[in-house]
């Protein structure tokens, strides 16, 4: 794997971490919520290799 | 626990569900793998790594089956699946494996040129991941893929794809496209390490003629056509001439432009002693105005906007209510490869290629694309190649 797709993964996992910490420390707002978790799924995916 | 904890829990449940629904079809997208029966002309089936080493133990590595004949002669090699939505292409390769008997000379096929973007699909865009050709045992289930490589293999895209050697600036998007990345070289991008296997494998194997089969949208004007260099052009003219002539369907040559570098068309030409074509046929579900992307379409090519825009004249190719076939697409490609191989044949008696067993155009018409699909469960398994 080149360096560079391992930078970018590197940025695909600390904005999915990012997305998680959002999402821990949102108390109220549902759709806060709800958005950090769709946003989630593609990175996860991706992490994931799976698409 | 927090107030919010449940809420959380709920949607956390939710979008996983969702994640892990798409996820599987996905995953199963990507690892489902082909079965291909060896036709009784295939004496041997190579991976393209061996050909470059760069391809090994990547998603880009694919089968290279070599039909050989009882007499020596020359060598063509059909490419499908330098886009894998094309599905023609595929369709017509492996009735060539499956099926081709080599009286003399060699046949080189490989089904799946871009082999990492037949394991990606196309996002956003709505598009079936399988589709299934009815065959008289059953119906094959094939992948549904993409133009380009799957960024799983390649990525991250440039801002803008410079190509080699001629430094020509294309669209980011064509870094992934195979049939921009002619004529490659073994150390770069994926598609290019691709490429550059196909043109070693041209010069070791002496092959005389390259046919790279492709579907294009009925708007675009290079469509049932050959697209042919200046090398390639007296065999092509005669090919569409004798096809249009006597099997009653319409294809016209379209030359090579010279301009317009990373086409196999352009470069093998260019840069090796083969003489390529290109072959398009009509491919109503790439274009854009249709409705949905479904796999009826696929199959048939019957769409009421492209009906609607052939009686204003926007098409390029004829167009009615039975819209386009996949049996006339497959047959239109059969029969012009075959062509080909024949004009090329008669001009070069010396390294001449003789096939038969290949139904033609009326053929595929009458008998449908899956009834010459082979049974793999019924098959040998030593002549069952997954792909």
């Amino acid at each position: 794997m080149p360096l560079v797709m391992i930078v970018y993964y590197v940025i695909c996992l600390f904005i999915a971490g990012m997305l998680v910490w959002n999402f821990a420390r949102e108390k109220d707002d549902r759709q806060m919520m709800l958005l950090y978790l769709v946003v989630l799924v593609p990175l996860v995916l991706r992490l994931l290799r799976i698409n | 626990m927090s107030r919010s904890g449940p809420v959380k829990g709920l949607l956390v449940a939710v979008v996983a569900s969702v994640a892990a629904v798409a996820g599987a079809q996905f995953h199963q997208h990507r690892h489902q793998r082909l079965p291909i029966v060896a036709g009784p002309a295939v004496a041997r089936v190579a991976s393209l790594s061996e050909y470059g080493e760069g391809l090994a133990r990547t998603m880009a590595d694919t089968k290279v089956f070599f039909l050989q004949g009882a007499e020596p002669g020359g060598s063509a090699l059909i490419m499908a699946g330098t886009h894998a939505n094309e599905i023609d292409a595929l369709l017509s390769a492996l009735i060539f494996v499956e099926n081709a008997v080599v009286e003399k000379g060699t046949l080189i096929v490989i089904p799946q040129l871009n082999h990492s973007a037949s394991v990606y699909t196309r996002p956003g865009d709505g598009c079936p991941l399988f589709y299934g050709i009815e065959t008289p045992w059953g119906t094959k289930v094939f992948r549904f893929g993409d133009r380009g490589a799957s960024p799983l293999d390649q990525w991250p895209d440039p801002d803008v794809y410079v190509h080699y050697p001629d430094a020509q600036l294309l669209s980011f998007l064509d870094a992934r496209n195979t049939n921009r990345s002619w004529p490659g070289r073994p150390d770069g991008l994926l598609t290019e390490r691709v490429t550059a296997a196909v043109m070693r494998l041209l010069a070791e194997e002496r092959v005389d003629i390259a046919l790279d089969l492709h579907g294009a949208e009925t708007m675009f004007p290079v469509t049932n056509c050959i697209v042919a260099p200046e090398r390639s052009m007296r065999i092509a003219t005669m090919a569409s001439m004798t096809v249009t002539a006597m099997e009653g369907f319409e294809n016209h040559v379209e030359p090579s432009p010279k301009g317009f570098r990373g086409l196999s068309h352009r470069e093998i030409g260019d840069h090796s002693d083969t003489a390529p074509f290109l072959l398009e046929a009509p491919f109503p579900f790439l274009d854009q105005p249709t409705g949905p992307k479904t796999r009826d379409l696929l199959m048939t090519g019957r769409d009421p906007f492209l009906l609607s825009l052939a009686g204003q004249q926007k098409l390029f190719v004829p167009y009615d209510e039975s819209g386009w076939p996949i049996e006339k697409r497959v047959g239109q490609h059969c029969s012009v490869a075959l062509e080909i191989i024949n004009q090329f044949s008669r001009k070069r008696a010396d390294r001449a290629i003789r096939i038969s067993e290949v139904p033609r155009y009326a053929d595929l018409v009458r008998n449908g694309v899956g009834f010459y699909f082979h049974d793999p469960s019924k098959a040998d398994p030593a002549r069952v190649h997954l792909d």
